[in-house]
């Protein structure tokens, strides 16, 4: 009666704070601009079955996806244990499915116990490969500080959270041969029984008792803190990548988005249009420098990265040491996101003339988006179909059509487009090569 | 030749490279050359084509490009332009996807493709002895043929076709190395860095010991050529487009 008390108060606790994690996440994607719909929605599914429950993308480079793969299956598979452990949790009771599943429920724990291990395997080897290995792109310039503790954080706590599964089936099932009552029969189990049989045995069954609730514990604690963590960290992605592969544009690669706005604009300029007699002579703002100019999606699927730095490790710039790192572009867009998302959640600031002084460009420098070669490279590389390339691309319209910057490299070319129609300034004409 | 009255199976939209860079202009020739042989009739816009807007695009002016694209599409329309053919992967990029949006609907084929299409009906025949037979040869995928545009076997069909020895680099089609300068890059200077991003690339290639760099686009030949000078390779390595390797073989 007393567990279930603290049960139901730690449940009620952790739904709280989660709510409050996840409104703010879901308010800050909501800063920015709603997109247009496109597209069909059969090819929609289609990518969110291939790419993000399939993992099409992350099998490019196999072994990786294998270990990734055990921890996914293994986070998948669980939720089906958790909603027993929710349920006797609330009701007291005690493996509350393995009466009416019999067998099956054997089953049914023996593949987690199995996947639980090759989880295991998993995360010590991706702990290693950061902090031992070394792999270049986790220790890019960008993963300094929060995200690179964030990263082990998560690691770790897989690891307490699989020492908790193997702790409580350990001891339930010695429990079990001793006929103790709550731990009805689950059946053989295939890690837990020789970890039973071979370390507790020989330990008193109130000790037992109380070994087999710690596990439990230690496992649902683990749990509600990763619910409650996930929305602060890059973790979501589990969540997230989902939608945001739901979310991501179906047009070709080489297709930048289409301004309309400017439509308007040049053929109002070239005399195909007229203006409209009573139209705004304020211009809307092109491109984006903040949040509030990049589309829902944009912020979507920043929320959704969980910065393993594929992208930056294609990046023909960042591999040539240029400062730019696709990653850190979309990092940059969640920071900048979470902070407009505080000031609004504080107060300071209101949505209608939001001024806090700052913008994307406090995150993001000109010479970061002026190295872009627009080559896709990141954006083949994203195993979630994220588009760094696309935030780069909104921030230079941005500089060149509201701010009138850019690289003074590009004035000779535009001024050669707009006089000559051509990319260099030619004094012969565009056909002279026929004459040679 | 737009004054003839006669509908020209094909436009070829030949580019602001093409048109005007030395090196391009070869190629610009070479597939005229190629298509008379193949007795395809083509047309090109001469001085009323102007460039896509590509560089502009991508450089952040939006403004520029539509200017460009809007006054593109007027012409091309009026000739009831309805297939082009071009040599450079941007400008095929932008015709073929970002045109439409503007009101500008063509059947956009990159040259390579074309190639492929008259090689394999016959029209074009690669001669038996004295091509490029056996040449150690390692491919460079453009970006916007490749990852942009899917475009990854039509060139390599040519490659076949010539019966070269094709050593492919590790980082090729769908992981193929930009060249850098695409993005507008091509008309500024890089940022700082500790290499420039050609440089890599040629490095990669000259791994395979080609005694050909075959490439698609105008661009990256400049660029293959530019890094194989700063390698001092530039007497060991010819840089070549696919057009020129067939025009040599026919």
């Amino acid at each position: 009666m007393l567990q279930q008390l603290l049960f139901l108060s730690v449940l009620g606790l952790t739904l709280g704070i989660a709510y409050r994690g996840y409104r703010r996440v879901w308010q800050n994607i909501h800063l920015g601009k709603p997109e247009p719909f496109e597209g069909n929605r059969l090819e929609r599914w289609r990518n969110t079955l291939l790419v993000a429950f399939g993992q099409q993308k992350m099998f490019k480079n196999w072994l990786p996806a294998l270990f990734h793969l055990f921890i996914y299956v293994a986070f998948l598979i669980t939720q089906v244990e958790l909603i027993e452990i929710l349920i006797d949790g609330i009701t007291g009771k005690h493996r509350f499915f393995a009466p009416y599943l019999g067998g099956f429920y054997t089953f049914v724990i023996n593949f987690i116990e199995i996947l639980s291990v090759l989880a295991l395997v998993a995360t010590v080897v991706f702990l290693a490969r950061r902090n031992l290995l070394k792999v270049p792109r986790f220790w890019k310039p960008e993963m300094r500080g929060w995200p690179f503790r964030d990263a082990n954080y998560i690691l770790i706590g897989e690891i307490v959270l699989i020492f908790g599964i193997f702790t409580m089936n350990s001891a339930d099932g010695v429990l079990q041969t001793r006929g103790v009552d709550p731990y009805v029969p689950t059946g053989p189990l295939a890690i837990s029984q020789w970890l039973g049989t071979t370390f507790l045995s020989t330990l008193d069954t109130p000790l037992l008792i109380g070994i087999e609730r710690f596990g439990w514990w230690l496992h649902i604690l683990t749990v509600f803190s990763f619910l409650c963590y996930l929305p602060y960290s890059k973790h979501l992605h589990i969540l997230l990548a989902f939608p945001s592969t739901w979310y991501a544009p179906l047009r070709p690669k080489g297709q930048m988005t289409h301004m309309p706005e400017v439509q308007r604009e040049v053929r109002i300029l070239m005399g195909l249009e007229q203006p409209e007699a009573n139209a705004p002579t304020e211009l809307p703002v092109f491109g984006a420098n903040d949040v509030f100019s990049l589309s829902r999606g944009h912020i979507l699927q920043a929320y959704a990265c969980t910065e393993c730095g594929r992208c930056t490790a294609v990046c023909p710039a960042n591999i040539t040491g240029k400062k730019l790192s696709p990653r850190k572009i979309v990092m940059a867009v969640r920071d900048r996101a979470e902070e407009v998302g505080m000031n609004l959640a504080s107060g300071k600031q209101h949505l209608q003339n939001y001024n806090d002084g700052k913008s994307l460009f406090d995150y993001i420098s000109p010479e970061e988006l002026h190295a872009c070669t627009t080559c896709n490279a990141c954006v083949e590389a994203c195993p979630v179909l994220i588009n760094p390339m696309e935030i780069i691309l909104q921030m230079r319209r941005y500089e060149i059509l509201t701010q009138g910057a850019g690289p003074s490299d590009w004035l000779p070319l535009f001024n050669a487009l707009e006089n000559n129609g051509a990319a260099w300034a030619m004094s012969e004409p565009r056909d002279a090569w026929r004459k040679n | 030749m737009q004054a003839e009255g006669q509908a020209p199976e094909i436009l070829f939209w030949v580019g602001c490279a093409g048109s005007f860079d030395a090196r391009a202009q070869k190629v610009t020739r070479a597939l005229c050359e190629i298509l008379h042989h193949a007795g395809v009739s083509f047309a090109i816009l001469g001085q009323e084509e102007r460039c896509t807007g590509d560089p502009a695009r991508r450089a952040g002016n939006e403004l520029l490009f539509q200017m460009l694209a809007t006054m593109n599409i007027e012409t091309l329309n009026l000739y009831g332009v309805r297939k082009i053919v071009t040599t450079c992967p941007h400008c095929f990029n932008t015709l073929k996807n970002e045109y439409p949006a503007l009101g500008g609907h063509y059947e956009v084929i990159h040259h390579t493709q074309l190639l492929q299409e008259l090689l394999s009906s016959g029209k074009l025949r690669i001669k038996e002895e004295g091509g490029l037979k056996n040449t150690r040869v390692t491919y460079h995928d453009s970006c916007y043929l490749g990852r942009a545009n899917g475009v990854y076997e039509a060139p390599r069909a040519l490659l076949e076709a010539l019966e070269v020895e094709l050593v492919e680099m590790k980082r090729s089609r769908k992981n193929g190395f930009c060249c850098g300068a695409g993005g507008a890059q091509m008309w500024k200077e890089d940022e700082p860095g500790d290499k420039r991003i050609n440089v890599e690339r040629v490095e990669e290639a000259l791994e395979n010991q080609p005694q050909i760099i075959a490439a698609n686009c105008p661009f990256c030949i400049t660029m293959l050529q530019d890094g194989l000078k700063a390698k001092d390779k530039s007497e060991d390595v010819l840089v070549y487009d696919l057009s020129e390797m067939i025009l040599q073989s026919l």
